[in-house]
């Protein structure tokens, strides 16, 4: 609306170039809304739901508070309940996230740095593979891992989530491309030229560059590390190494069973606080992962 | 059993993923803790001597039982980890038994789900450690059911004698009488949904142990077992009686569609809607738990009747814990599992709300005139021991009764959301089941 209203110069120089102005699409604009609905109403089912007791949550209607408001009680139960484990699968994710979404990006930039600026024999095989391995779903080579890290006495440890973690193949190909645009190869020769050494010149010269690519990656790792579900799943059986989607299931589960302790209250509570952690995550790298989206973009 | 015989019944394994695997290691480790099963002895000496077992289970009441167990066996630490419930759990074991490591020394195995271990060698036999002397200790129903052709391979951990839970400002809100027979019921369910739309007399989305129990009750005997010939008929006169009166209700929209334990149906339990429930015995926990709103709502009836008068009943759920084959610390194991389910451990969770298998408990005056507050203070103990003394006798599961409940909802199961008839679904169940036993090695029908 206050952009068709009040165009900036530059957009008014823009649409004056085009042989039509901007128009307003009501079908867009309705989609659009729906789009937004759909992906809104999920959210404001769980703080909605997050605030009602387990007796609540089965009495009242799904996307109106219920009769008491339990969200500080509900709260505090998530995490005191059986021992207070559910702060123990929050640093077990933390664990996962730093060592293995952090290591992966790590990983990946080095990497994609080392293919988009050095020439060496099987270049276009490494690029085949690797392509190749970002067609492969993770889920796919779960069991084949499992059954690998059984063999290596690795299962039921924290490595087991950890070690496939560190491969991101999508984060090795985003860096190759980013790097290829982002470092212009004359300054990395400027930097030898004036004596700095191989290792000097990526810290010092190319890293900085490539600072919105990397966000971006390490967004993309955290945000996969953070919800990986299947390959904790059958990796890990003692519930001291869970991450916070497997613990959460484990409480929803208690519910399928006689004698089980219904506690959805808690589980949806959990989920709440469990999303809270990427949300703050994003607020937070979005200007560069924005940024970072665009460089290459515009050839000035 | 002849040689033969036993090699086949080796060769038999659980799922077709591990069925290589385990046929090779059964053949081995069967061998093995038969010449060197254990004694009575030897389970004294690893208590004395201590050491950490694992226990795979769900049941909740079990934390209280491994805490107790700990202070009286200092040197003893057991490890209780839920490792999924039911199908969950039992693909995890077989994958662990499968993998050789990482299996459990002690496992909670539901009565459906034991002859397929049992058979496959997967879990130990464990007559020797003392389990042969506890005949008069646990009632008929469940010790029946953790023997397989002269061994005993697991300890009954609860029992899930049926009876018919029903809310009664339902009934007296609609001037329902409530049912005595299937026939009543089926009347009762017309009468209720008539009244008004929303409401159910009782929720079933399609539930493979909730039919095979009704077959139970119908005097249907559909999986008969002798040694590696199994014989399937769905289609006998107990599995006729439940089908023709459930097709009447399926055919009349009597039944809200609402599976088992998702939270539509705590929901529907909760608000009246669902209006009973035909289910084992330790469901009255989980109603306290599940459904607080349900408090002084609810009573406890008999099962209703396939002929008037009689007194039939079935059981529907009920566990067991086993020790699985590749246990390395069997004694200690032994010994854990005998003080949960024969021991104080029994008392400890029937006190916590399950319902015991043990004669003693059972009969305890303590446990049978429990006023239940939640019922509006009804003695429901007592009828729901009534009914384990009625469980029809002669009943058996398929030893690969966990693949055949997992076909159950893509072949009866379309009965419940389509136009096909209940009967054909059986008889496709049957035919799908029977395919799977043969490539398993079993003789089929």
């Amino acid at each position: 609306m206050a952009t068709t209203t009040a165009l900036r110069p530059k957009q008014r120089e823009r649409a004056a170039n085009s042989f039509a102005k901007p128009r307003r699409s009501p079908l867009l604009t309705a989609l659009t809304g729906l789009i937004l609905l759909y992906s809104l109403v999920p959210l404001a089912w769980l703080v909605i739901n997050a605030t009602k007791s387990q007796e609540d949550l089965l009495s009242s209607f799904g996307l109106w508070f219920g009769d008491g408001f339990s969200l500080f009680s509900n709260i505090k139960d998530t995490f005191t309940y059986n021992d207070g484990i559910f702060l123990r699968w929050f640093a077990n994710t933390l664990l996962y996230v730093v060592v293995g979404a952090g290591g992966a990006t790590i990983l990946a930039v080095m990497g994609g740095y080392a293919l988009a600026k050095f020439g060496f024999p099987g270049k276009k095989a490494v690029f085949a593979v690797v392509l190749g391995a970002v067609a492969v779903p993770g889920t796919a080579l779960a069991v084949p891992t499992f059954l690998m890290f059984s063999k290596m006495g690795l299962t039921d440890t924290p490595w087991a989530v950890i070690i496939p973690s560190l491969i991101s193949p999508f984060g090795l190909y985003l860096m190759w491309t980013f790097a290829t645009d982002a470092i212009p190869t004359e300054l990395m020769e400027a930097a030898k030229v004036d004596g700095a050494s191989e290792l000097r010149t990526f810290f010092q010269v190319c890293l900085p560059m490539l600072a919105p690519g990397i966000v971006t990656v390490l967004l993309f790792s955290m945000v996969a590390t953070w919800n990986n579900y299947f390959l904790p799943l059958i990796m890990l059986k003692d519930p001291d190494w869970y991450p916070l989607t497997v613990g959460l299931n484990s409480w929803s589960q208690q519910a399928l069973t006689a004698g089980g302790d219904v506690i959805f209250n808690l589980v949806i509570t959990g989920s709440l606080l469990t999303i809270l952690p990427l949300i703050a995550a994003f607020l937070l790298l979005q200007r560069f992962w924005q940024s970072g989206l665009s460089a290459g973009s515009v050839k000035e | 059993m002849n040689t033969k015989h036993g090699r086949l019944l080796r060769a038999v394994t659980v799922s077709v993923v591990a069925a290589l695997a385990l046929a090779a290691c059964g053949g081995s480790d069967g061998d093995k803790s038969s010449s060197s099963a254990g004694g009575a002895a030897d389970v004294k000496a690893a208590l004395k001597k201590g050491g950490t077992i694992t226990v795979w289970a769900w049941e909740p009441t079990l934390t209280k039982v491994v805490k107790d167990f700990e202070a009286e066996h200092k040197n003893v630490t057991v490890k209780l980890v839920n490792a999924g419930t039911g199908n969950d759990q039992y693909t995890a074991l077989q994958n662990a038994i499968k993998a050789g490591k990482g299996v459990p020394d002690v496992a909670q195995i539901e009565y459906y789900a034991l002859p397929q271990f049992s058979l496959a060698k997967s879990v130990a036999d464990v007559s020797s450690y003392g389990a042969s002397g506890l005949d008069k200790t646990f009632t008929p129903g469940p010790w029946a059911s953790v023997q397989q052709s002269g061994g005993i391979y697991g300890l009954p951990m609860d029992s899930g004698p049926m009876a018919l839970f029903y809310n009664k400002t339902v009934f007296d809100k609609y001037k329902v009488a409530v049912p005595k027979t299937w026939d009543e019921y089926v009347d009762a369910a017309r009468k209720i949904h008539a009244a008004d739309p929303k409401a159910y007399i009782a929720n079933d989305a399609g539930d493979a142990g909730f039919t095979t129990s009704l077959i139970w009750q119908a005097g249907g005997q559909p999986f008969k077992v002798d040694g590696d010939k199994v014989k399937i008929d769905l289609a006998d006169a107990g599995s006729k009686r439940f089908a023709d009166t459930w097709q009447k209700l399926l055919d009349e929209k009597l039944l809200a569609p609402t599976p088992s334990w998702s939270d539509g149906w705590y929901k529907g339990l909760a608000e009246g809607n669902i209006a009973t429930l035909t289910i084992g015995a330790w469901m009255p926990a989980n109603l306290e738990s599940g459904v607080k709103a349900g408090a002084g709502k609810w009573r406890v009836a008999p099962m209703p009747q396939w002929e008037a008068g009689a007194n039939a009943t079935s059981e529907n759920g009920g566990s067991s814990l086993a020790i699985p084959t590749a246990s390395k610390n069997k004694a200690l194991a032994y010994a854990f599992m005998d003080y949960a389910t024969a021991g104080q451990g029994a008392q400890t969770r029937v006190d916590a709300g399950a319902f015991p298998a043990t004669t003693k408990q059972i009969s305890d005056p303590a446990f049978v005139d429990k006023k239940s507050a939640y019922f509006g203070g009804q003695e429901i103990n007592k009828v729901l021991a009534a009914s384990a003394d009625d469980v029809v006798k002669g009943w058996s599961y398929l030893p690969f009764q966990v693949y055949a409940n997992s076909i159950f909802n893509d072949t009866v199961g379309k009965a419940y959301v389509s136009k096909t008839k209940l009967a054909d679904g059986l008889a496709d169940w049957q035919k799908k089941s029977a395919s799977y036993g043969d490539q398993q090695g079993f003789k089929v029908n």
